[in-house]
């Protein structure tokens, strides 16, 4: 029973109540801000985002939305206004720049050294495979050979 | 050869990246403003309350802008050598007491000493937010002209004052306004 209830509460918690919820008039308002601060790192607890700390910045920085949201600013022009201050390190996903390039194709790069390795290997393998039998034969008659002429050595001896 | 060189040097080049990766400080976030106008600003003096302090009242002055609170552990580590550099009297240093009591601020420069040339309040951090304040103790040198120079995250030591920031100022000083 209390397994069950276990489970029942870990599917419920995603629809827990987020730290500070505010409310807008406005519901296009209400889901810009929801999904801005979910977009926003806060910079003191690193690895969370704005509408998920209890830090005192996040809830100035996500004050700072509400507010500018409600004055009617734009998305864009949130996010400009935080990369302004904090840099693009305040955004979960930074845009992509000659800056980020690295990480942003480092991964597809990874990916393309992976398959050519893996079509390699596979490429030597099946050259040697087909090679395989006679090499095998050659080697078995050249031993052969040896183990004769030492023989015949011996018996000259 | 090739075939047991490859992997050693893969594990060679991943090593110097993880190592160079652990020994970054990830609380050290470069700043926008670097080279940039310092952000606007008009707040009320901490010792004088009735008086408001502005950008435009330190223009042309090469100035330390020293964001503090009563609050701050770090702040406290701090404070004995900004209480040094202030008697070098090398700069004009501007505090920010950034999200404090008035009245624990006050009584925290009568009991350890005010470097300050001026301290400014800022109880709600919007000020703080205009300069990207995350961690505080945070310090920044602006030239005569209000343009933001340089800027140092966590307690500046006595080592930084004289290998980064005399120096700094030094050059800044000569500059024209």
């Amino acid at each position: 029973m209390s397994r069950y209830l276990l489970l029942l509460l870990l599917v419920l918690s995603p629809l827990a109540q987020a730290i500070d919820s505010r409310q807008f008039a406005n519901p296009e308002q209400q889901e810009a801000y929801e999904t801005l601060t979910s977009e926003l790192r806060c910079l003191v607890c690193q690895n969370q985002t704005i509408a998920d700390s209890n830090a005192e910045l996040a809830a100035d920085l996500r004050r700072q939305v509400q507010e500018m949201l409600e004055q009617g600013k734009s998305r864009e022009q949130i996010v400009q206004f935080m990369t302004d201050r904090y840099g693009d390190f305040v955004l979960y996903k930074p845009p992509f720049k000659a800056k980020t390039s690295l990480l942003w194709l480092g991964p597809m790069a990874f990916l393309v050294v992976g398959l050519v390795a893996v079509f390699l290997v596979i490429h030597q393998r099946r050259s040697r495979s087909s090679l395989g039998d006679n090499s095998a034969e050659a080697t078995q008659a050249e031993k052969l050979a040896k183990i004769r002429r030492i023989l015949d050595e011996e018996d000259a001896s | 050869m090739l075939k047991y060189l490859l992997p050693l040097i893969l594990f060679i080049v991943m090593a110097i990246f993880l190592a160079v990766g652990l020994n970054l400080n990830p609380s050290e976030i470069p700043s926008p403003l670097l080279d940039k106008p310092a952000p606007a600003f008009a707040a009320p003096k901490l010792l004088a309350p009735t008086e408001k302090l502005t950008n435009a009242d330190l223009m042309g002055k090469v100035w330390l802008f020293n964001v503090w609170a009563s609050w701050c552990v770090s702040c406290r580590e701090e404070h004995p050598v900004l209480n040094e550099f202030a008697k070098q009297q090398a700069v004009t240093i501007v505090g920010l007491n950034y999200k404090d009591e008035a009245a624990a601020a006050k009584n925290w420069l009568e009991t350890l000493g005010n470097p300050y040339n001026v301290s400014m309040m800022d109880q709600d951090g919007r000020i703080g937010l205009d300069w990207g304040v995350y961690g505080v103790p945070e310090t920044f040198v602006i030239d005569k002209k209000g343009v933001v120079r340089y800027k140092h995250t966590g307690p500046v030591s006595w080592n930084d004052v004289q290998t980064v920031f005399l120096p700094l100022i030094a050059k800044l000083q000569e500059e024209m306004p």
